[in-house]
């Protein structure tokens, strides 16, 4: 009976890795790509023009699956196992990460052109209609009668940004010093009455429940919820300076080598580069790095100053240490006094 | 040689698997849970936990959580009570609503709270009126923790209090009882192991509570932070050394809390049968 039994697991082991390893010898060619929050619709019409493009290309069929969440919960899940080929991720430090695990190279940004960035955001205001606080640059964020709206940059990648745009302007405007930005930044985040884990929250704080006069997000997300909403609800206010925003794609070597998807992988993120490509991210509201293509769309994306996490930073390495890490210049705005 | 039978078969078998299945669903995670916040070393565990943010972390997921669960002590046994004893239109509806904070997502569950409480809200207007400002404060913790803490209460004492004949306490009026008397005499004891196991489970159910209570609780550092939302700020600086050391501290004072709650309910049977 015993005998039986380890036969017949042994029998089922065997078939189900069968399946597994026989799932991309034929024409049909999955990839994983796992991504941030709010890319989903972005990378539905991405995947879908790569598949075409790839069909043409080689005659085969290829299916790019997607996984969307908070971008350093999806980095997690990828060095936890999760098989993907590629990543999407909303900031550099979650792709440094799964370089530290070991599953692509630390130089993995050096790889595709513009810092492995295909395309680019900013943050802006979203503020409410006619504007009535009069909210015009980051200077008017620390009055007393404005309440900001922003998520914890400890819990969401995507509110580091916000954070880091807002010490960028302190530092370069005039007389700015790095002790001023500390204050700034400080008065900045006393005048948030409510700190959401996630950017999604944040934006039905301020847009559901009315609370706070301004919300600081990436430009994208502030268009979508504009034209969302209609343009009688919010309007979007682009300040001075702002940080480039800058969300990386990159390969996962150690799972694409595994599942012999490395050359598909590589041609998914060379075609994010294409005018068509560059022409889908500019309708989802990112900025495209392709010249000819942010030339065409110069008019819906206002012109502004932007610094680099790089220019302004050092990079993330050291922006994440002297800023967001425990005991960082964050925890001291909340430290008890 | 005689074998002493037991009355039921297959003690050694299920007692195998009793044990298989524990350690499988519980010891296992746990023990790599702390093996993980091991690893960190003493001092930086140490660290981790003594930090003033985490303290008043959890000087607030357990406070709310007991106060949560003690107003659901309170409440659930009136609702149970009306449930068992009264017969009235539309009581089946009010038995299954009683079981929604179970099957509800609990992401939606705080959105929706919120919602209603925010100073935009149908309840946080008139509140915020009256000086009382529920989301984003304390109260909004207690709040969500009450509401997901609802039914472990109602469904513990509810099957005791049906077992419990009226005619016990009929008797106890004819023998003289005030109401009150008979209440604190009779019924109270009898529901007393039920009750504190149901306050028990909604408090540790409450501990654990992440998911709802994100969303009400403005999660401002120093003041309405839960624990749970400082191990997933740990988790996304990649420090699940420090992320695991929170954890372990609130597992083992949940579990030294769920021990001493045992202990009390053998004491309180051993106090009401004798």
């Amino acid at each position: 009976m015993r005998t039986v039994l380890v036969l017949a697991s042994v029998a089922v082991a065997g078939a189900a890795g069968a399946c597994l390893s026989s799932r991309n010898s034929g024409a049909e060619l999955t990839l994983l790509n796992v991504s941030y929050d709010p890319t989903r619709e972005l990378y539905q019409e991405l995947d879908a023009g790569f598949a075409r493009q790839w069909k043409e290309r080689t005659g085969r069929t290829v299916e790019i699956r997607q996984s969307h969440g908070g971008s350093g919960k999806q980095a997690r899940a990828v060095l936890d196992g999760l098989e993907a080929d590629v990543v999407t991720l909303a900031l550099a430090f979650d792709v440094d990460a799964l370089a530290a695990g070991g599953l692509l190279p630390a130089d993995w940004a050096a790889r595709l052109p513009r810092e492995s960035c295909p395309f680019t955001s900013t943050i802006v205001f979203l503020v409410r209609k006619g504007n009535p606080k009069q909210i015009r640059d980051w200077a008017d964020l620390v009055r007393p009668d404005v309440a900001v709206v922003t998520p914890n940059p400890k819990t969401s990648g995507g509110a580091r940004w916000n954070y880091l745009a807002a010490w960028a302007w302190a530092v370069r405007r005039p007389g700015g010093t790095e002790d001023g930005a500390r204050d700034f930044v400080t008065r900045l985040y006393r005048n948030v009455p409510v700190l959401d884990s996630g950017a999604r929250g944040s934006t039905t704080t301020f847009v559901q429940r009315g609370i706070g006069d301004v919300l600081l997000a990436w430009e994208n997300e502030a268009v979508l919820s504009r034209d969302k909403l209609g343009r009688d609800a919010v309007e979007v206010v682009v300040p001075s300076l702002s940080i480039r925003a800058e969300p990386p794609v990159a390969l996962v070597d150690a799972v694409a080598d595994r599942r012999g998807t490395r050359a598909a992988a590589e041609a998914f993120l060379q075609y994010l580069y294409t005018p068509e490509a560059q022409e889908t991210a500019a309708r989802h509201h990112y900025r495209p790095g392709d010249p000819a293509v942010a030339a065409r769309h110069a008019a819906d994306f206002p012109d502004l100053a932007t610094v680099t996490v790089r220019e302004a930073f050092g990079g993330w390495a050291r922006a994440q240490r002297v800023h967001f890490a425990d005991g960082g210049v964050f925890d001291q705005i909340y430290e008890p006094r | 040689m005689t074998r002493r039978h037991r009355v039921l078969p297959g003690f050694g078998l299920s007692l195998g698997f009793t044990l298989l299945y524990a350690s499988l669903i519980v010891v296992v995670p746990l023990s790599v849970l702390v093996l993980r916040s091991a690893a960190s070393g003493p001092g930086l565990f140490w660290a981790a936990v003594t930090a003033p943010r985490v303290v008043a972390s959890y000087r607030l997921t357990f406070g709310a959580s007991l106060l949560a669960a003690l107003i659901n002590g309170v409440f659930g046994i009136v609702v149970a009570w009306v449930l068992v004893r009264h017969r009235f239109p539309a009581r089946r509806l009010v038995d299954a609503l009683v079981d929604l904070p179970f099957a509800l997502p609990t992401a939606v569950a705080g959105i929706t709270l919120t919602t209603l409480y925010a100073e935009t809200g149908w309840l946080g207007r008139p509140l915020a009126q009256a000086g009382i400002k529920v989301a984003f404060t304390p109260l909004g913790v207690v709040t969500a923790l009450t509401f997901i803490g609802l039914p472990f209460v109602v469904r513990t004492v509810q099957p005791v209090l049906q077992g419990l004949d009226p005619e016990v306490e009929e008797a106890a009026a004819s023998l003289g009882a005030s109401r009150g008397q008979t209440f604190r005499r009779v019924v109270l004891p009898a529901l007393l192991p039920a009750w504190i196991t149901g306050v028990t489970l909604a408090f540790a159910r409450a501990l654990g509570e992440y998911g709802s209570v994100v969303f009400i609780a403005g999660n401002m550092p120093m003041r309405t932070e839960i624990a749970p939302l400082l191990v997933v700020t740990k988790l996304e600086q990649y420090d699940y050394g420090g992320a695991s050391a929170i954890a372990v501290v609130m597992l083992a004072a949940s579990f030294l809390l769920l021990l001493a709650v045992n202990r009390l309910q053998a004491w309180t049977a051993r106090a009401t049968s004798s």
